[in-house]
């Protein structure tokens, strides 16, 4: 069945407390999930205690001045600070989120972060995402086509088929809806969840691709597409404001279409 | 399908996720799923609107509606349904939660058994009375 409580090594203990400096005014605690596999103990909750007035606005500026000024051991992934690269995302304050995107003003108490959920943990806040990465892959997330391009340019598309796209493209793979979804964390060793599904469609919906037969046909299963609920966790924490839910749901659409 | 733990297998992930491919299945199941709700929906209203204005039916009127021809085929295509949509949607649950996998195929199998066993009793009770 599916487990509702953590295996006793992965229980989450009390961790340490590093306070503010003497004199800050405007502080906020940082409850920090601390896990190192080298260390042979369970994981922990640090709580950092930070000055705003001597910190960026969102939560990753928080994130690299504890890594800088109070504990280098903390490792996250962070790239881009833009929300565009997708590399730190997170689970903050209980839903799922790019850290570079969410200001510590949304959240009201103290700062509760965590790796993205039901992944296994490289350390801390890094997630092994090689699973995901893979089922990636397994949707052929570029174009297909048999006829050559055209010699004197590109593949052309009208305005309306690009408009297709729209809602698609900007996904950054930062894989906060898959990790929020109660499916994909039953049943992720092959349901492919949110994210890869919205890539999948992206490429099914792209005027330009031929083989959209052929990757309808690699989604039509029990368990890669139809484990989909309509939850909505996806759409809901989507730090991207796009819809993977109804990318699902168009994939099911052409899929009874071409029977019914 | 054997679960493998990551720990137990030297498989790439590539290897792993495509697995034996797709099942080429499970559009019917979805779709019929959305059929047998919609077609339950006036049949549902219908039978509980019965229900509620015949309270005070006698032994025998009660056997004379039920043996109606109208009414008796709408009783059996409501029991077909039923147990269609209730067998369907149990065999999700059971695909999302019941592990492994020869829980999984067991309770799934059970459930048919039993939903089909309920609609054919229910279903004789029906003609038993409408032939």
């Amino acid at each position: 069945m599916a487990t509702f409580t953590l295996p006793k090594n992965s229980t989450i203990t009390k961790g340490k407390h590093f306070p503010a400096p003497a004199g800050a005014k405007n502080v906020r605690a940082f409850k920090i999930y601390r896990w190192d596999p080298d260390s042979g103990e369970n994981p922990r909750t640090d709580t950092y205690d930070i000055d705003l007035d001597q910190c960026g606005p969102m939560v990753l500026d928080a994130l690299i001045k504890i890594k800088n000024e109070v504990d280098s051991t903390l490792t996250f992934r962070r790239s881009c600070r833009e929300g565009i690269c997708g590399s730190c995302s997170m689970n903050i304050d209980g839903l799922n989120t790019l850290a570079c995107l969410k200001p510590i003003e949304d959240v009201k108490a103290e700062v509760r972060i965590h790796p993205l959920p039901h992944m296994p943990v490289v350390k801390d806040l890094v997630p092994d995402l090689s699973q995901i990465y893979a089922q990636l892959r397994s949707v052929e997330p570029w174009l297909k086509a048999d006829t050559p391009p055209p010699p004197d340019g590109e593949r052309l598309q009208s305005k309306e088929e690009r408009a297709k796209l729209d809602g698609l493209w900007e996904c950054i793979l930062c894989f906060c809806c898959s990790t929020a979804c109660p499916s994909y964390w039953w049943n992720g060793d092959r349901y492919l969840g949110p994210a890869v599904l919205l890539q999948a469609y992206r490429w099914i919906a792209d005027s330009r691709d031929e083989h959209t037969g052929d990757r309808l046909d690699a989604l039509e299963d029990p368990f890669k597409l139809y484990r989909c609920h309509t939850i909505m966790n996806c759409t809901r924490t989507c730090p991207k404001g796009l819809n993977p839910a109804q990318a699902i749901g168009d994939i099911k659409k052409m899929l009874a279409e071409r029977v019914v | 399908m054997e679960q493998t733990t990551r720990a137990t297998t030297l498989r790439t992930p590539l290897g792993r996720v495509r697995g034996s491919g797709s099942a080429k299945s499970g559009t019917h199941h979805w779709w019929m799923q959305r059929v047998t709700s919609l077609a339950l929906l006036p049949l549902t209203v219908w039978f509980i609107a019965i229900l509620a204005t015949s309270a005070g039916m006698t032994h025998l009127e009660a056997m004379a509606w039920i043996g109606h021809p109208v009414n008796a085929v709408l009783l059996l295509a409501l029991i077909g349904l039923t147990f269609h949509h209730t067998a369907s949607g149990l065999q999700v649950v059971l695909e999302d939660y019941a592990k492994p996998e020869w829980v999984k195929i067991t309770s799934i199998l059970a459930v048919k058994a039993v939903c089909a066993l309920l609609a054919l009793a229910a279903a004789l009770a029906v003609l038993r009375l409408a032939v």
